[in-house]
């Protein structure tokens, strides 16, 4: 008879405990309102999203249903500083197979603005928002490449309109957050 | 007849690392009679802004969209990224008031407005749709019959369906369909539509690899002897980093991966240093042996 191995316990210090006085009962109707996770209460824990979700089969920790679980009893600390977050593709595969069109990566989407309007953001995410704020592009092109594209016969990427890009960072408010943001993982 | 001029953007990452995509695309684009108009100046699509800052990355979508509205042309991208978010961007915006009022807002700052008047396609939308099927069979000289390919859509010119709509996005076939007038046989294998993981590199960068190789795995057990990407990102994950993933798991691949416009081109009859072939990572030359 093949060996049946026991899974080993989860340590208490391990195990999410909900305390009901770390619960914010107006998270979800914060989150609601943000565009695109709308629907955030509509879901009914079936974990549709989790099970077709790519990055679930390789981390132990990233499980989208438990994020909208954990929006919907407003346990916006624990959310808001866990990097987990940060490890959605954008695949967008949860949001087709939900059967109540919940639009998970869009409510992970809305965490991400929320820890990012905390003052944390990934490093990679802030390199890129300076990098578009310096060229207007995500990534600096360098005088080689630009070069080699004449080489190669490629027409010459035109310069962005930097004084246009600057202002939009201004008036979103966005050039506010990236000055205050300290890096997350 | 659709008249097949497009307004080219190109996004940051095909010029940054890519220019074989381009210059392949340009090459094919040409032959098959589509005239592409370069953008006088744009800035980044916004797709690596949505994590941050939702708004902002709409905002600076919408700027893009409003210079191709001044040009009154439709948009044509090469990048996934890039279409995902410009068609996204430009749909909610035509549909939603509230969205589209709080863009404009911002907008008005720097003296534009977007209006809703072009579309956004993605270069295999653009081949299959307003180019057709039967146009591209013509220019076919040289069919690939030997060749045996996988292909790899993406995510992002499929999903959310409710935003693309131009497909089934659990059996995408336009890229297979576009492979299949080549003459090439599109071999079907295990997962197509997963995500090849880029987007989260720089976050993470184990799991990408992870996905990578289980793809390139499962493409290697239906014995394809190439494999076919429409998108940067896709590429990068399959071709530049293919190296890497061979030593991180100990195991050998040696599959070249071709931009789909590569793979046209090649049928057409078009010179492989014309398509920039020698730029792949992976050695691309066993292929021009079967093709030739």
């Amino acid at each position: 008879m093949a060996k049946i191995e026991k899974t080993p316990e989860t340590k208490a210090s391990e195990k999410m405990v909900v305390k009901s006085n770390e619960m914010d009962p107006r998270f979800k109707y914060e989150i609601s309102e943000i565009p695109g996770a709308e629907k955030v209460m509509l879901c009914f824990q079936c974990g549709t999203c989790t099970a077709d979700c790519p990055i679930s089969r390789f981390d132990e920790f990233y499980r989208p249903r438990k994020l909208i679980r954990m929006t919907q009893l407003g346990l916006k600390d624990k959310l808001l500083s866990n990097d987990v977050i940060w490890l959605c593709s954008t695949c967008f595969t949860c949001i087709d197979h939900c059967p109540q069109d919940v639009g998970i990566a869009s409510i992970v989407r809305a965490l991400r603005n929320l820890t990012v309007e905390r003052g944390r953001m990934p490093g990679i995410y802030k390199e890129q928002a300076s990098n578009i704020l310096k060229t207007g592009y995500a990534y600096v092109i360098s005088d080689l490449r630009l070069k080699k594209r004449q080489e190669k016969g490629l027409p010459s990427l035109p310069k962005a309109n930097l004084e246009g890009v600057a202002k939009l960072f201004d008036v979103t408010g966005f050039s506010k957050t990236l000055e205050k943001g300290e890096d997350a993982k | 007849m659709t008249e097949l001029k497009y307004l080219l953007f190109l996004g940051c990452v095909i010029p940054y690392r890519l220019p074989s995509f381009e210059i392949s695309t340009r090459r094919v684009l040409d032959k098959l009679g589509v005239e592409l108009v370069e953008m006088p100046e744009f800035n980044c699509c916004g797709f690596p802004l949505d994590p941050v800052n939702h708004d902002m990355m709409l905002t600076l979508a919408a700027r893009n969209l409003c210079l191709a509205e001044q040009q009154n042309l439709n948009i044509i991208t090469l990048c996934n990224g890039c279409f995902g978010i410009l068609n996204h961007v430009n749909k909610e915006l035509k549909e939603d008031k509230k969205i589209k009022e709080k863009v404009n807002g911002y907008l008005k700052e720097i003296g534009m407005e977007f209006k809703g008047t072009i579309t956004v396609k993605h270069l295999i939308h653009v081949l299959a749709e307003d180019v057709g099927f039967e146009k591209i069979k013509e220019t076919v000289q040289k069919p690939l019959n030997q060749l045996r390919v996988a292909q790899h859509s993406g995510c992002h010119v499929v999903r959310p369906a409710k935003y693309i709509g131009f497909e089934d996005p659990e059996n995408p076939t336009t890229l297979k369909k576009l492979i299949q007038v080549t003459g090439a046989k599109c071999l079907d294998y295990m997962d197509e539509p997963e995500c090849c993981g880029a987007p989260i590199v720089g976050v993470n960068d184990k799991i990408p690899l992870q996905l990578a190789r289980e793809k390139l795995d499962h493409i290697k057990a239906v014995g394809a002897q190439a494999m076919i990407t429409c998108c940067p990102y896709c590429h990068i994950m399959y071709d530049l980093n293919q190296p890497r993933i061979e030593r991180a798991f100990n195991e050998k691949f040696g599959i070249p991966v071709l931009h789909y416009p590569q793979l046209l081109g090649l049928a057409m009859g078009i010179a492989p240093e014309e398509l920039a072939l020698k730029d792949l990572r992976v050695d691309a030359t066993k292929i021009l042996n079967i093709c030739s």
